[in-house]
C-alpha cells in the first residue's frame, strides 16, 4: 500500500471515530425522546408520584430546581471571587500555589466522596439532617472548582489593553476589576456558572446520600426538609420499577430537557461573547 | 494599610475555601474510616456485613478490570477523534464536534444508566449470555460512553499544543499528513495525552451511578472469572450499602475507609497527571 492510498485509509477510519463519538448525544437524546413523549401530560407535570409509578412528578422537577438554584447561590459567588484573586491578586508564592493545588484537587474528588463528606458533616455533625441545604451545599462544593476554572479562563481573555487602559486614567486594582475586567469577563463567567449547573442538575450520588430518597410527595416546605429530586427519582425507577415505565422514561426526557437547556444557552452566550471580543 | 491590601486579603480568604473544605473531606474521611482502615482490609477476600467480615479486594479487583476495560474502549474510539479534530477537520465541523462533546461530558448519569438498564444489558443477554445481561461488559461500554468525551478534550488540547513549525517542516520534507501525525506530532503530544489517559481513569475511577445501573452488584463480591459476571465496584458499594447502613456500626466505618481507599487512589493519579507529566511538558518545550 503506497502512502498515499495509506493517507486516505486512515482518514476515513478517523472519520468514522469521529462520528462514533458524537452520534452518543444525537442517539440518547432522540432515544429517551421517543419513549419519554408519551409520558408527557398536563397531570404528570403538576401532580405529585405515590407508590413510585403512579401520578406526575412535580415535587422532582420543583426540588430539582430548587437544589441547583441553592447550590449556585452557594457556589458561584465563592467560585467567582477565588477566580479574581487566582488570576489577578494571588502573589506568586507557595501559598498561592497550596490554594491553587488544593483547588485542582478538588476538581478530581468523585462526586460520591463529596457524598460521604456531606452525609458526615453536613448531615450529622452540622445536624442539617437529610435536607435540601444538605444536599444543596454539598452540590455547591462539587461545583466550585468548575466555576473557579471557568471565571479564571473567562477573565484570563480579557485583552491586556482593557487593564492598562483604565490602569492608566488612576483607576486603581480593584476599580479596574469591578468595571472593566470582571464586565467584559461576564459572559463566559455565566458560561462557566451555567455549564457546572448542568453538571449539578444530572448529580444523583450526592442528593442520593445528602438530599432525600427521591420519591418525595411533597415539595420542601423548608430548607430542613428532605427533597425529591429528578435523577434520584428515575433510578429509583429503573432499578425498582419494571424496566422500561413509562415514569422513568417521561422524568429522563424533563431531567435532559431542562440539562440541554442550560448547557445550550452556555455555548451560545460563550459563541456570542467571543464574536463580540474578538469580531469573529 | 492601604485599602488594597485588604481587598487582597479578603479575597485571600474566599480563595482558600476550596482549600478548607479539601482538607475537611480529607478530616472527616480519616476519622469515620480510619478504625478498619488496614492491612486485612485491604488484603481481605471476603465482604460480608452480616458477618462484620470487610475485606475489599474482589471489589478492588472488579473496580480495576472495570475502568481498565472502558479505558481500553474509549482510547480506542477517543484519540483518533482527538487527532481527526486537531488535523483533518475543518474548522466549522471542529467547532460543532467540540460544542457537542462539551454537552456530552455533562449529561446526567442516571440517565445514560437508564439507557445501559434498558438497551445494553438486554441486548447483552439477549445476543451474548451472561446472568441478566449484567455485569463487567455492560460496565464497560457504559463506562467508556462516559469518558470518551472528556479524553477527546484533553487529548485535543496536546495534540493542538504541538507547535505548528514542526508540522509544517515534516509537511515541508514531502511527508504525508499520516507521517507528520505518527511520527512528528504524536511523540511531541504523549505527555499530554497521557495526562489525559490518566485524568480519564481517575473520572472513570469515580463514577458512580452509570455504572452502578449495569453491573448487577452481587450480594458477596467476588473475584470475576469472565467478563459477563456481575461484580461490583467500590462506588457502587459505598452507594448502595448506605442505603441501609446502621450509623456508628464497623459497616458504616468500612463504608467511610473505602471512600478513603477511593479518594486516595484518584489523588495520587491527580497528583502525577498534574506534577510528573505536566512537568515534562514544560521541561521539553
Amino acid at each position: 500500500m503506497n502512502e498515499v492510498t495509506k493517507e486516505q485509509y486512515i482518514k476515513s477510519l478517523l472519520y468514522v471515530a469521529a462520528g462514533l463519538s458524537i452520534i452518543i448525544l444525537p442517539v440518547i437524546v432522540v432515544w429517551v425522546a421517543l419513549n419519554g413523549a408519551g409520558a408527557l401530560s398536563w397531570d404528570f407535570l403538576t401532580q405529585a408520584p405515590y407508590r413510585l409509578v403512579k401520578g406526575g412528578i412535580y415535587p422532582q422537577i420543583i426540588g430539582s430546581i430548587y437544589l441547583v438554584a441553592l447550590s449556585t447561590l452557594f457556589g458561584a459567588p465563592i467560585g467567582l471571587i477565588s477566580a479574581i484573586y487566582l488570576s489577578e491578586y494571588a502573589p506568586d508564592n507557595v501559598i498561592t500555589q497550596t490554594v491553587r493545588f488544593f483547588t485542582e484537587t478538588l476538581a478530581g474528588v468523585p462526586s460520591i466522596v463529596i457524598g460521604l463528606f456531606g452525609l458526615e458533616f453536613l448531615v450529622y455533625e452540622l445536624h442539617l439532617k437529610t435536607s435540601l441545604l444538605a444536599g444543596a451545599l454539598s452540590l455547591g462544593i462539587m461545583m466550585l472548582p468548575w466555576t473557579i476554572r471557568a471565571s479564571e479562563e473567562a477573565i484570563k481573555v480579557v485583552p491586556k489593553e482593557f487593564k492598562e487602559a483604565s490602569l492608566a486614567l488612576g483607576a486603581t486594582k480593584w476599580q479596574t476589576m469591578v468595571r472593566v475586567v470582571i464586565p467584559a469577563a461576564l459572559p463566559g463567567i455565566i458560561t462557566g456558572i451555567l455549564l457546572g449547573m448542568g453538571k449539578a442538575i444530572g448529580e444523583t450520588a450526592i442528593v442520593w446520600l445528602t438530599a432525600g430518597s427521591g420519591s418525595e410527595g411533597f415539595v420542601p416546605a423548608s430548607l430542613q426538609a428532605p427533597t425529591g429530586s429528578l435523577p434520584m427519582y428515575i433510578y429509583l425507577v429503573a432499578t425498582q420499577a419494571a424496566a422500561g415505565s413509562q415514569h422513568g422514561y417521561g422524568a429522563a426526557l424533563v431531567l435532559i430537557a431542562m440539562f440541554l437547556s442550560i448547557s445550550v444557552s452556555a455555548l451560545l452566550l460563550r459563541n456570542y461573547f467571543l464574536r463580540k471580543l474578538y469580531g469573529r | 494599610m492601604s485599602k488594597g491590601d485588604w481587598v487582597g486579603r479578603i479575597l485571600f480568604v474566599c480563595a482558600s475555601f476550596s482549600a478548607l473544605v479539601v482538607f475537611l473531606i480529607t478530616f472527616y474521611l480519616l476519622r469515620e474510616g480510619i478504625g478498619v482502615l488496614n492491612w486485612d482490609f485491604l488484603t481481605g477476600t471476603i465482604w460480608n456485613p452480616s458477618l462484620d467480615l470487610y475485606g475489599i479486594l474482589p471489589t478492588l479487583v472488579s473496580t480495576l478490570i472495570v475502568v481498565g476495560g472502558a479505558i481500553v474502549i474509549a482510547v480506542a474510539i477517543a484519540i483518533p477523534c482527538a487527532i481527526f479534530l486537531a488535523e483533518y477537520s475543518p474548522f466549522w465541523l471542529r467547532n460543532i464536534i467540540k460544542s457537542a462533546v462539551e454537552v456530552i461530558v455533562g449529561i446526567p448519569s442516571v440517565v445514560i444508566g437508564l439507557f445501559g438498564v434498558i438497551v445494553i444489558v438486554p441486548f447483552i443477554r439477549d445476543n451474548i449470555g451472561g446472568r441478566n445481561g449484567e455485569g463487567i461488559l455492560a460496565g464497560w461500554i457504559i463506562l467508556a460512553l462516559m469518558i470518551i468525551p472528556n479524553i477527546i478534550t484533553i487529548s485535543e488540547d496536546a495534540l493542538r499544543a504541538v507547535p505548528s513549525a514542526y508540522r509544517e517542516a515534516s509537511l515541508a520534507l514531502g511527508a504525508t499528513r499520516w507521517q507528520t501525525m505518527r511520527n512528528v506530532i504524536l511523540p511531541n503530544a504523549s505527555s499530554g495525552i497521557r495526562a489525559s489517559l490518566i485524568l480519564g481513569v481517575g473520572r472513570a475511577l469515580g463514577e458512580t451511578m452509570a455504572v452502578l445501573m449495569v453491573i448487577g452488584n452481587p450480594n458477596i463480591p467476588f473475584f470475576p472469572t469472565s467478563i459477563l459476571d456481575q461484580v461490583r465496584t467500590l462506588t457502587s458499594t459505598i452507594a448502595i450499602e448506605f442505603s441501609y447502613v446502621t450509623w456508628g456500626s464497623p459497616h458504616q466505618q468500612a463504608l467511610y475507609a473505602m471512600g478513603v481507599v477511593l479518594f486516595f487512589i484518584i489523588m495520587v493519579l491527580n497528583f502525577v497527571a498534574t506534577f510528573v507529566i505536566r512537568k515534562k511538558v514544560i521541561a521539553g518545550e
